[in-house]
């Protein structure tokens, strides 16, 4: 579904990203793993065409997609959500998710605004209420139900559970588990080794801008140094 | 006496539609594209002109007149998807003030063009039929069409909020307001919204000045003058807020029907003292509120990197011609040579603040012309010497530097140069209208130098020796821990705040400098000129002091001095060789900033690392 081949980012003079190779199958759901400043959101933008790659590919189903706006990648099915959520603060909850909706995609149940309230029960309570009057976990989803909108074959999550009370961390990881029933494929940006291990099957361990180690998360709970080394701080 | 308040009210409100049919397409789209477009003001006057020519041209009567004014609208519309597809869409990432002279050369390009199709005269247009008469209100004759105008405001508001919010695109419009690259992320065609709300702002614009027609005459200062105010609008109401804009029209228009009765004196300086009063009480405007946090990545600029020999080598033979070619010219070429040393200075001090400042200044004039009027306010009315004269010059330009200066630094990118605006208009105005004082258009004449240097090649070494010193004294600034210190505030002013610098203080004592500096330059060029007029402080002398520092390069040391030459030199073949210089003017305006962002030096540079 996903291939990224030697990505590569820069901003400014910065190397950010220093040959990124991974990728990610229909239904699967890869976490990102990295320490702060590891490069994970950059890669993510840099999948996203938010930041311009510098060397490297990205495919996705089949097709280049390197180099392209995000508003075509975005309509090849590729669904982004922010580390920073960037709700639309002075819209309400529906005109939220209206700015997300994009023209149903063949093979996939369409999603509306009843669909996904009934994944964010929450949200659909306060359907006029304005996105900056609202917590951070409901912003959270909101975020998230706004790219659902576009109909993703596959999403990038960006920490989607940094700053959340336990119990919403839950409730996004049963979301996140829904998705991949419904055949989302999910590439998820984490450092809550806990919340990846509740939706991931598999983890990439970025650092200072490449892959270092690849594997099944039970094989990354095993491989101690390799979280002493990359992931603990 | 209840008469005549009821009229002036009244005209006010018709004032204040017509001023906010502008300003909504200028706030509007400011607020999706963050493009304070200055040919918005050409856009309502080309407006006027096409609907004047459509409805004097169509067969008369209600479909002739407002047919006429509806197409002129649209076509208008359509100018403005041309200006925004060919040339804006490459500039949405550069620097604020890259796209306000962008938008600057565009004004210039469409004065020419007007001059050329419709001619220097005024054009009067028909009035509207149907709305020829007058009615009586409260026992006063009022026109009927100021009444439909002060109607046809409230109406455009609540179409617009309509359109806003209760359709899809305006619902998009908004969210792309708010944060445009996130739009983009969602699958929204940005180019398309952006010139879609291009369309409709310039539809506004040309709709504004088609409903003039029956109100005055169709002229080629049109564009200047509604701009100017409009911009004062947009800023009150707070950029990017329609119902800002609405109330800040209702204010504006009221203020200037009430300011003629009560200070007649003042009305031009009226609106831009309300500005900058509103500015500093709210900074980001009446019902305006502060840019979201820019989430495109932000470039950190690079060192000033040592020149090269061969620039140095360049450099020292600029000098040494400056130095020795003089005593073998004529009147003429010193008179040239004298203006391009003072321009380098003026140039360089636009530059201190900008370059290592990371400050941006649309109103640097005011600290010129001010020098310069400084000098010969004293010369006019206690007959100074011209060395007083001189020293009057940075000192009155200093003033102003501490007290503008003091409001300036604390705004920034596009509030910046608005206010630095406002307080250019400000003084402007002053030398405008204080008639007693500063002669007004007339000017000051006779301001000459003393005995001693009345001759051109002594003056001319005055000028060079004052010019070259006040340069060198700034570089040397921006290399020492001042330099320094300015530098680290622009790059990552919250790092330099955490290690105790005072950043606020360090900026306002770097643009007093600057201020200072563009002082002596205005001085010596009053001397120069024999003369003194409120252009000196005008927008195109701003915008002048920019495209030096720009043709040269913001980020280069040598920059203002490469631009200042370049830009004196191709300014003067224009204006030499060609009738329509501005049309030309503002096409090397566009060039440069289409081709080279960098700037000559900067991209002198650039080739020069590429060989490296
Ligand atoms: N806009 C930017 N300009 C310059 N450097 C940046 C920018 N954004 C990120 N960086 C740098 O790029 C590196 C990678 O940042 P990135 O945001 O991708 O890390 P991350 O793995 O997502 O970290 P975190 O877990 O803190 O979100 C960091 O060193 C960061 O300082
Ligand atoms: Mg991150």
């Amino acid at each position: 579904m996903l291939e990224v081949e030697g990505l590569h980012a820069h901003y400014g003079r910065a190397h950010i990203l220093q040959g990124v190779t991974l990728s990610a199958a229909q239904g699967e759901v890869v976490a990102l793993l990295g320490r702060n400043g590891a490069g994970k959101s950059t890669t993510m933008k840099a999948i996203m065409g938010l930041v311009r790659p510098t060397g490297g590919r990205v495919r996705f189903q089949g097709q280049d997609v390197t180099g392209r706006e995000p508003f075509e990648i975005a309509r090849q099915g590729l669904g982004y959500v922010p580390e920073e959520r960037r709700i639309f603060t002075e819209l309400t909850v529906m005109e939220n998710l209206d700015v997300g909706r994009q023209p149903p995609r063949a093979g996939l149940a369409p999603w509306t605004p009843e669909r996904v309230f009934a994944l964010f029960p929450s949200l659909g309570a306060m359907r006029a209420r304005p996105g900056g009057r609202m917590s951070g976990g409901e912003q959270q989803m909101l975020t998230i139900a706004r790219t659902l909108m576009g109909n993703p074959r596959l999403i990038l999550l960006d920490e989607p559970s940094e700053g959340l009370a336990p119990v919403i961390v839950e409730r996004m990881a049963a979301a996140i588990l829904e998705l991949k029933r419904e055949g989302i494929t999910v590439l998820l940006s984490e450092q809550n080794l806990h919340f990846a291990r509740l939706v991931s099957d598999r983890a990439c361990v970025l650092e200072k801008g490449a892959i270092r180690w690849e594997g099944t998360l039970a094989a990354l709970m095993e491989a101690e140094e390799v979280r002493a080394q990359y992931l603990s701080v | 006496m209840f008469e005549n308040l009821l009229v002036q009210g009244l005209s006010g409100l018709a004032s204040a539609s017509s001023l906010f049919l502008v300003a909504s397409g200028l706030t509007v789209i400011f607020g999706v594209t963050r493009i304070v477009n200055f040919a918005h003001g050409s856009l309502y006057m080309l407006g006027a002109y096409l609907a004047w020519t459509l409805v004097t041209n169509l067969p008369r009567g209600h479909f002739g007149f407002w047919g006429g004014v509806l197409a002129a609208a649209l076509i208008v519309g359509v100018v403005g998807v041309l200006i925004e597809v060919l040339l804006l869409r490459r500039i949405y990432k550069a620097p604020e003030l890259f796209q306000l002279l962008a938008t600057f050369g565009v004004v210039l390009i469409v004065q020419d063009l007007a001059l050329m199709i419709w001619g220097p005269q005024d054009l009067l247009g028909p009035r509207a039929p149907g709305l020829r008469g007058a009615t009586e209100i409260l026992g006063v004759r009022f026109p009927l069409y100021e009444l439909f105008l002060i109607f046809v405001g409230p109406v455009v508001l609540g179409l617009l909020w309509l359109l806003f919010h209760r359709t899809r695109w305006g619902t998009r419009v908004r969210a792309a307001t708010a944060d445009r690259e996130m739009v983009g992320a969602l699958g929204v065609n940005q180019r398309l919204l952006f010139t879609t709300v291009f369309f409709l702002g310039a539809c506004l614009a040309g709709l504004g000045g088609a409903l003039q027609l029956p109100r005055e005459s169709v002229n080629l200062q049109m564009d200047l003058a509604i701009i100017a105010e409009a911009f004062v609008v947009v800023v009150i109401g707070g950029l990017g807020s329609l119902p800002g804009a609405f109330l800040a029209a209702l204010l504006i228009g009221q203020m200037q029907a009430f300011g003629i009765l009560i200070f007649p004196k003042i009305t031009l300086v009226l609106a831009f003292l309300v500005m900058a009063v509103v500015l500093i009480l709210r900074p980001y405007g009446l019902l305006g509120r502060p840019p979201a946090s820019a989430h495109a990545a932000q470039v950190v600029e690079p060192p000033y990197p040592p020149p090269s020999p061969a620039f140095r080598a360049l450099g020292l033979a600029t000098v040494a011609v400056a130095l020795l070619l003089p005593p073998f010219l004529g009147d003429f070429a010193l008179i040239v040579f004298t203006e391009i040393a003072i321009m380098v200075l003026f140039a360089a001090s636009l530059h201190f603040i900008m370059g290592p400042g990371g400050m941006a200044s649309f109103g640097h004039a005011a600290y010129f012309g001010l020098g310069a009027y400084g000098a010969a306010l004293l010369v006019k009315h206690v007959a100074a010497p011209m060395e007083i004269g001189l020293l009057a010059a940075p000192f009155a330009a200093g003033l102003a530097g501490v007290v503008f200066g003091w409001f300036c630094v604390r705004l920034s990118g596009v509030y910046a140069a608005m206010l630095t605006l406002a307080f250019a208009q400000i003084a402007w105005s002053a030398a405008f209208q204080w008639v007693e004082l500063t002669g007004g258009d007339n000017g000051i004449l006779g301001v000459w130098p003393s005995d001693w240097a009345r001759n051109k090649l002594a003056y001319y070494y005055l000028a060079l020796l004052l010019c070259l010193g006040a340069t060198l004294l700034l570089r040397r600034a921006i290399m020492a821990p001042f330099g320094y210190a300015l530098r680290a505030g622009r790059d990552s002013p919250l790092r330099a705040e955490a290690i105790g610098m005072d950043g606020f203080r360090i900026r306002w004592v770097a643009f007093i400098l600057a201020a200072v500096a563009a002082g002596i330059a205005g001085g010596l060029f009053a001397y120069a000129k024999g003369s003194v007029f409120p252009t000196y402080m005008a927008i195109p002398r701003s915008v002048d002091a920019l495209l030096m520092v720009l043709l040269g390069g913001v980020q280069t040391l040598s920059g203002p001095i490469v631009g200042a030459l370049a830009y004196t030199w191709i300014h003067e073949q224009l204006m030499r060789l060609f009738e329509l210089w501005r049309l030309l003017l503002g096409a090397v305006i566009l060039l440069l900033v289409l081709f080279f962002p960098q700037g000559l030096a900067g991209a002198a540079q650039r080739a020069a690392e590429k060989r490296a």
